[in-house]
Formats: C-alpha cells, sequence, structure tokens
C-alpha cells in the first residue's frame, strides 16, 4: 500500500495534479494570451474533440473497446443543442416572411406546417441539457446492451458502430424537413437572448468550455483510479477472468461506452455553441476515425494525452489543409500508421519514455517513475 | 432448501447434483448423460484419456458452455439457466486450466479485482480500499507465497506463480464450490510441491472437483475419483477402487 499511498492525494497521483495543472494553464492562460479570437474560437473548437477524444481513452484505451462511431454521439449532443438554438432563432418576429411563421426556416422550405413532436422539449434549456446528454448515453445504452450481451465484440463492435454512423448520417441527410438534411442546422444566433456570435461570447464560450474540459478530465481520472477503472483494463486482457470472478462484462462494457458517448455530446454541444452551427459532416465515418486518430496520436492509455493528441493534430490539418487541402487526408492517413508502428503509446508514451525521465533528471527530484504514470498503470 | 424435485426422493444433502447431463457439438457428444454427485467438502478428482469431456463438465457447471439437456443443481439452485457471474454469485469458483490472471495490472490488483465487494457497475464506482480489504488480500498474498511481489505487474510473475496467483484470486472470492483444471500442469518439481501444499490447505472446509493428470497428485489429495471416458462415467469410487477397476485398466491407466 505504501508505494501508492506516498504520492497519491484521493484519486490523483501528484504527477497527474502536475499534468492537469500544466494542461489548465496553457488552455487557459496562455492560448487565450497569445492567440486572437478567429484562433482562439478555432482552438475552443479542437477542444470541443477532445471530450471525444477523452471518452475513447476510457472506452478503448483502457477498455478495449473500438467505437469507430463516436460522431454519432458528437452529432446528437450537437444536434441537441442546435436544435434549442434554432428553435429560439425561429420565433415569429424572425421568421414571419414564411408561410408558417414560427417553425425553423428548413421546415418552411420543406412544406412542413407544424413544429413535429420531438422538437417539442427543444423549446425549455433545461429539457435540452438534460437531453444532450442523455439522447446519446440511451442511444450508446441499447447499441451496448445489444452488442455487449451478444458478445459482440473486437473488429466487430467497430465495424457496427462505423455502419450506425453511416445510417445517421444518411438519416439526418435524408430527413431534410425534421433535420436540416446537408446544411444541417444553421444560422443560430443566441442563447437565452444572449447573442452567440459576438467576440465577447466567444471568449466566454471558450472558458465554459475549458472549465467543462478540466472537469471531464477530473472525472476520467476518477473513473480510471476507481476499482472499475482496473476492471475495465482486467476485461482488456482476460475477459473470460473478469466474468468468472462474478462480473456482468456486458454491464461494464456498456456503461463505459455510455460514459464516453456522454462525454462526446458535451463536445458536440459545445461545438454547436461556439461554431454556430452543427451539420451530418460531424456525424459520419470520416469524422468518427478522425476522432480515434486524435486519441491514439495522444496515446490511448493517457487521458491528458487525448487532450495534446487532439490539439496537435487539428492544428496540423488547418496548417496543411490551409496550403495543401489535397494531401491533408494522405498525411493524417500516413500519421495514423506511423503512431501506430512506431509509438504505440502515442505523445504520452514518448513523454514517459524520453522526457519525462530527461526532466526528472534536470531537477533531480528523484521522483522517477512517477511521470510515467501518465501512461497509466495499464500501458 | 425446499427445492427437491420430484423422483430425487434421497439424497438431499449433495452440495452439486448433476444429472442426466447431456451437451453436443453439432452432433458430437461430448458429454453425454452425465450424473455425477458431489458431497459438502469432499474432494472430487475427475480423470479420464483426453477429450474424456473433463474440461467440459467443468465448463457446463460454470455456465461457459449451455447444456443440451440434463440439470445442474448446487445447493438446490437450477445452474444451467444462469449466466455465468450469477453462477459465481452462487459460490462456484473457477480456476482455467492456463492461467488466468491480468498482466497489466499488479498482483495487489488482481486479488483486488476478486474479492467479493463492488461487483455492480456502481459498486465498483464506489468501492474503497479499506483496511479490511488490504488486511485480507495480504492475508491471501502469504498464503500464495508472494507477499514480496505484491506491487509487480503479473505479467512479470513465473509461470507457476501465475498459476497461484489465480487460486489466491479463487480463494479471496472464497467459493463453496472450487473447480481446478489441472492445477500443477506446467510446473517445475519444487513448484509442484508447494502447489499441493497450497491447495491441501486451500481446500480444506470447501468442496473442490479437480481435473488432474499427476496421479501421485491425484493419490494425495482425492477422496473419490470419477473415471469420464467418451463423455460418460467409465468408473467411481475410492483411488483404490477405480485404480483397480478393469474397464479403466483398459481405457486409461494401462496405457
Amino acid at each position: 500500500m505504501s508505494v501508492f499511498s506516498k504520492e497519491r492525494y484521493g484519486f490523483l497521483a501528484r504527477s497527474e495534479i502536475l499534468g492537469l495543472l500544466a494542461l489548465a494553464a496553457l488552455i487557459v492562460v496562455v492560448v487565450p494570451l497569445s492567440l486572437d479570437i478567429f484562433r482562439l474560437n478555432l482552438v475552443g473548437k479542437y477542444l470541443t474533440y477532445a471530450f471525444v477524444a477523452i471518452g475513447l481513452v476510457l472506452c478503448w484505451g483502457f477498455g478495449g473497446i473500438l467505437s469507430l462511431g463516436q460522431g454519432i454521439f458528437f452529432g446528437l449532443g450537437g444536434y441537441c443543442m442546435a436544435m434549442f438554438l434554432k428553435l429560439e432563432a425561429s420565433s415569429v418576429e424572425n421568421t414571419k416572411i414564411q408561410s408558417t411563421p414560427g417553425i425553423p426556416d428548413f421546415m418552411d422550405w420543406n412544406q412542413l406546417t407544424s413544429l413535429p413532436w420531438f422538437w417539442q422539449p427543444f423549446k425549455s434549456l433545461p429539457l435540452t441539457l438534460i437531453a444532450v446528454v442523455a439522447v446519446p448515453a440511451v442511444f450508446a445504452f441499447v447499441i451496448g446492451t445489444a452488442m455487449f450481451k451478444r458478445r459482440v465484440g473486437g473488429v466487430y463492435f467497430a465495424i457496427i458502430t462505423q455502419a450506425v454512423a453511416a445510417i445517421l448520417t444518411i438519416l439526418i441527410i435524408g430527413q431534410q424537413g425534421f433535420t436540416g438534411g446537408i446544411n444541417g442546422i444553421t444560422d443560430l444566433r443566441t442563447l437565452l437572448g444572449w447573442d452567440i456570435r459576438t467576440d465577447h461570447a466567444k471568449y466566454v464560450l471558450y472558458f465554459v468550455n475549458a472549465a467543462l474540459l478540466m472537469g471531464v478530465l477530473v472525472l476520467g481520472y476518477f473513473v480510471r483510479a476507481s476499482k472499475l477503472g482496473r476492471i475495465l483494463v482486467a476485461m482488456r486482457d482476460k475477459e473470460d477472468r473478469v466474468r468468472f470472478s462474478g462480473y456482468s462484462v456486458a454491464s461494464f462494457k456498456t456503461f463505459v461506452f455510455c460514459l464516453a458517448a456522454a462525454l462526446a455530446a458535451v463536445g458536440g454541444a459545445m461545438f454547436t455553441l461556439q461554431v454556430g452551427f452543427m451539420s451530418p459532416s460531424f456525424v459520419g465515418i470520416v469524422p468518427s476515425i478522425e476522432m480515434v486518430i486524435y486519441t491514439a496520436v495522444g496515446g490511448r492509455l493517457s487521458l491528458i494525452g487525448a487532450v495534446y493528441g487532439t490539439l496537435l493534430v487539428n492544428a496540423a490539418k488547418t496548417a496543411l489543409s490551409e496550403s495543401f487541402p489535397q494531401l491533408w487526408l494522405l498525411g493524417l492517413g500516413g500519421l495514423f500508421i506511423a503512431v501506430v508502428l512506431a509509438f504505440p503509446n502515442g505523445l504520452a508514451g514518448i513523454w514517459g519514455a524520453w522526457i519525462a525521465p530527461w526532466f526528472a533528471r534536470l531537477t533531480k527530484s528523484g521522483s522517477h517513475g512517477s511521470a510515467v504514470a501518465n501512461g497509466s498503470p495499464a500501458e | 432448501m425446499t427445492t427437491q424435485p420430484i423422483g430425487q426422493g434421497m439424497a438431499p444433502d449433495f452440495l452439486l447434483e448433476i444429472e442426466n447431463l447431456t451437451v453436443s457439438f453439432d452432433g458430437f457428444k461430448a458429454v453425454n448423460d452425465l450424473s455425477l454427485y458431489v458431497d459438502k467438502n469432499e474432494i472430487r478428482v475427475i480423470i479420464g484419456p483426453n477429450g474424456a469431456g473433463k474440461t467440459t463438465v467443468l465448463d457446463l457447471i460454470c455456465g461457459r458452455t449451455k447444456a443440451t439437456s440434463g440439470s445442474i443443481r448446487f445447493k438446490g439452485q437450477e445452474l444451467t439457466r444462469l449466466s455465468e457471474n450469477k453462477i459465481v454469485l452462487a459460490g462456484v469458483g473457477r480456476k482455467f486450466q492456463t492461467p488466468s490472471i491480468y498482466d497489466d495490472l499488479t498482483v495487489f490488483e488482481n486479488l483486488e479485482i476478486s474479492y467479493p465487494r463492488g461487483r455492480t457497475v456502481f459498486g465498483a464506482l464506489t468501492f474503497r480500499r479499506d483496511a479490511q480489504v488490504i488486511e485480507r488480500i495480504e492475508e491471501i498474498a502469504e498464503m500464495i507465497f508472494l507477499s514480496d511481489r505484491l506491487h509487480e505487474r503479473g505479467e512479470f510473475l513465473s509461470h507457476g506463480q501465475k498459476q497461484w496467483l489465480e487460486i489466491g484470486m479463487l480463494l479471496i472470492q472464497d467459493p463453496e464450490l472450487l473447480m481446478l483444471d489441472e492445477p500443477v500442469a506446467g510446473m517445475s518439481v519444487t513448484e509442484r510441491v508447494k502447489t499441493a501444499e497450497l491447495l491441501n490447505r486451500i481446500i480444506k472446509d470447501r468442496s473442490v472437483l479437480v481435473i488432474e493428470h499427476d496421479m501421485k497428485f491425484v493419490e494425495d489429495i482425492a477422496h473419490r475419483v470419477t473415471v469420464l471416458h467418451q463423455g460418460k462415467v467409465l468408473s467411481e469410487g475410492s483411488m483404490e477402487r477405480v485404480q483397480n477397476d478393469p474397464k479403466v485398466i483398459e481405457v486409461y491407466l494401462g496405457h
């Protein structure tokens, strides 16, 4: 026990607290001070993907459940928020030129004359906030229960999540009158009367997003440090042994899949708020796979690495796609292969193996090995 | 227990009652109309040639394989319809043939996962590693000769130590029926001696079902021996009786 207690404060190790503080300093102080509002908003957008990446660390890194469909949940969260904002933007006043005033413009264009029933709850902000988390979590629960109870796992599960992502995209695009189709839900303006398009609002939303992200990270560390976190790792190793130690493996898998879905959805909702629209291009196969790449680059066993991986890949994406738009996808694919082959533990692995020991030697703090904990006990 | 089936009549005191158990894989009957009764605190060894259905019987009891027909009752409770984890909660523990431990977790964490508390999702989230848990884990680690390796990751243990760890994981679970599949296979001579001593200690006060090929070991521990052949019971009784049974000599011991 002494090995554990020496450096732990509650469920966090000292190196983890330092890591969290460093990240907080970066995204709350350094980035806002050094970037203009356009770039800051862009970083805010990247950070919404980090919610998905953190969920993937829990689900894929620790639990061994690879989901190639996290875009589903990111999108569902984003759409829930967008539906609320759209209804607020579609007041009778704003839409008086439509043939049916008071409903979203795309519904009017598609000859709808009243608000569909499933849009009704999104008139209320509290119900919307509940739906942002509950809708994706329930959807994940249905998929998870159906798959895990039947012992579908590994590659088959990954393929099924991809299929669901594809189906959902097709459904959203096809049901134009209800969803806004391929354009998504656009022209979002205010949140309870507060204009989200101003620079000031973008600053505020950036900080709300950053605070939520830190909260989610702490939650992630709590889960990892709990016995549930160790059961996830155990399940990844020897599923049968866990089952024959009296655990319902399907329940644990479903739980972590739902948790990852709920985290992705929070990111999606923050995306909608900061970027001002939501569209099916964030739901489908390609974005879902990109999100897995962020996690892989950051290190799939490191919660905090997931945030850095997301930032790094997205910064590279923006830089490269601004100058070489055609090359970007190839570059992304190449990066994924390179990371998996050369650095299976991603940035966190590089940190643990090279940089942290060098730091330790530099500061002569003598607490070698503690920094490796960044890469989790389960690398 | 008032769940005595009609026609059962006698023998209300068996811990485990297997009756007319059959499982067929694509027509091949790995276990064929098998009946077996294990008493409280009895150590029963199952022997038999390869493919006799020994491991399949354990798989059926612990729910890994579903029976085609027949029944398995444990303390009067029908197991064939329960899921694997419910069977564990009923009091049945199983050790696999190859050591099955968690390589990425420490010895301490391996044992902790088997500690019988916090087995639901929310139980696991709120599980606290209190003094009682630590004390119990240290006590078990002492028994399985791993006290000084508590904080070592599972993958760094030797084969024999992995077997001991898995036995320890079962012990901490404290099952009423313990099933061991070749617990001394692949061990060095010294490890084997230590394991036999360990098993002799842990099988006290519980029923044990062991599959083993090592006849010396079987002789040491068995109260009764069941010989399986082609999915059926060929002979049953004391080691001496079984060894002198001409049918057994014919199919198994004679070769």
